[in-house]
């Protein structure tokens, strides 16, 4: 009770560093997941409805790097990033863009994956009508993706909610640096660190509510459509 | 039907690009330039650095990054050229960094001591040893839990060396090697009720929420000394060495040293400036 209250009373105190805390998680989770969904989403229909040379290597290299923990991933984006290794002149190390770079390359097999899962799905009448109904080429997939709209959200979403809850990418890639590249999952574990429960699980709430009303309101929004 | 879905994403993907122009108070200046600091989770847990590096960007401008890590990784950093300057506790592989020409122009800083704690009930009975080594050895004796931060971190590398002056190569199922920062361990060694060893500039720090007490301090081997260390910039052209020297300049300057002599917890001073002897 007095963990639920510390975290309603942060919330309400508008503590400017907890607002930051907070809106850094949501840029770089919403980046990573943009820009994984703009690779992911037309990767995970190609690979069911095209036939390429290389195909089933693909597939088979997705669904396995959806196993691939968060420190791993953060391992090998940092041994490319680290000054001493091939992207080092880049000067990414400790930034934004490497928070970024390591999360989208955790989130993009389970994007691509759980659309291709969907595609697989789908009624296997639904491309033929389509073309029944003179689909032109370039509106072909803008139309499937308007169809599966549904699963393709939900794998939108599986995805944020991994990259938001993560912590061995921002951990190692960021540095966890104040008012920079600190989130509220490094955050929790440097308080936990730290021996301050309360501060961490108050935050561990208001990562809750931020994944609630996300959402929320996304269910909200599919239904009115 | 889905006439607003492809607005709706726009909307989206816009709104994720327009949060970057938004910032908090205290948020991350571009403009400004800053220095990356590779320091031990025992400067930062402790609330030092807190107490330091405003004044240091009120003085210099210079905003100071910190990657608290452990003592072997934060060196490991600085070997890589990924942070340029590093705040470390463990003499001997400062030297050892020192000399394989990574880092340059190595001052003292500060120093605290380490303390082993215990359970009150003291189950191996070390309470009061002069020795550090005879109370680890005790603590083996009895087989009592010890709490081993077993991270390569410059508490790490003291206690295997106190255990080495004890003649013991701990092993066993009393013997924990937890691999987490100071405060994680001090926080589990509380749980089990079992023993470990810690800076004190963490113990103090931490104590409220501890129901533990010290066991053994005092004796000279537990001495802990920080140093500071510019990263080379001969093998790392691209760290920003005159920001890295000023900011040793201040830490080991009149101003810093002062914030270090008057940094209290209770009362109790938690490191000793060594630079201005």
């Amino acid at each position: 009770m007095t963990v639920l209250g510390e975290a309603v009373r942060l919330i309400l105190s508008g503590d400017s560093e907890l607002y930051a805390i907070c809106l850094t998680s949501l840029k770089f989770s919403g980046t990573s997941i943009l820009l994984a969904s703009l690779a992911g989403i037309p990767l995970g229909f190609l690979l069911k409805l095209k036939d390429f040379p290389g195909r089933r290597f693909i597939l088979v290299a997705v669904n396995s790097l959806m196993a691939l923990p968060t420190v791993v991933v953060g391992l090998l984006v940092y041994s490319l990033l680290t000054r001493s290794g091939p992207l080092g002149s880049l000067g990414l190390l400790f930034t934004p863009a490497a928070v970024i770079i390591g999360q989208v390359v955790l989130v993009l097999p389970i994007v691509t994956s759980m659309v291709y899962g969907a595609v697989s799905d789908m009624d296997p009448r639904l491309p033929e009508t389509l073309t029944t109904l003179g689909a032109r080429k370039q509106h072909y997939y803008l139309m499937l993706i308007k169809e599966m709209k549904g699963p393709v959200l939900a794998a939108v979403l599986a995805g944020f909610g991994r990259v938001i809850g993560e912590v061995g990418v921002s951990m190692m890639l960021g540095g966890n640096i104040r008012w920079y590249t600190r989130t509220i999952t490094t955050t929790i574990s440097l308080q936990t660190s730290k021996g301050e429960f309360e501060l961490g699980l108050a935050l561990g709430i208001i990562l809750m509510l931020i994944a609630f009303s996300l959402n929320f309101l996304i269910h909200m929004a599919a239904r009115n459509e | 039907m889905m006439k607003n879905r492809k607005p709706a994403a726009v909307l989206l993907a816009l709104s994720v690009l327009l949060s970057w122009n938004l910032s908090a108070e205290g948020q991350y200046e571009k403009e400004a330039s800053h220095i990356k600091l590779a320091t031990t989770t025992s400067t930062e847990n402790s609330g030092l650095l807190a107490e330091l590096l405003p004044v240091y960007q009120e003085d210099s401008g210079i905003i100071v990054d910190v990657i608290a890590v452990g003592t072997g990784k934060a060196i490991a950093l600085g070997e890589n050229g990924d942070v340029d300057v590093i705040l470390v506790h463990a003499r001997s592989r400062e030297d050892a960094f020192v000399e394989g020409g990574y880092g340059v122009n190595r001052r003292d800083v500060m120093h605290n001591d380490f303390v082993l704690l215990g359970p009150s009930s003291d189950p191996a009975g070390i309470k009061g040893m002069n020795t550090a080594a005879d109370a680890l050895a005790a603590v083996a004796a009895s087989e009592s839990d010890f709490m081993s931060r077993g991270d390569d971190s410059g508490t790490h590398t003291k206690e295997k060396s106190l255990w080495k002056a004890a003649g013991l190569s701990p092993s066993g199922e009393w013997y924990k090697e937890t691999g987490q920062g100071m405060g994680a361990v001090l926080t589990m060694t509380n749980e089990v009720q079992g023993y470990t060893m810690t800076d004190r500039g963490t113990w103090l720090a931490m104590k409220d929420k501890l129901d533990l007490e010290v066991l053994v301090e005092g004796d000279p081997i537990l001495f802990n000394p920080y140093g500071v260390i510019a990263v080379n910039p001969e093998l790392h052209s691209h760290t920003d060495y005159e920001g890295a020297m000023s900011f040793i300049t201040f830490l080991t300057g009149p101003k810093g040293q002062a914030i270090i002599r008057d940094f209290k917890k209770n009362g109790e001073p938690l490191f000793y400036p060594d630079a201005m002897k």
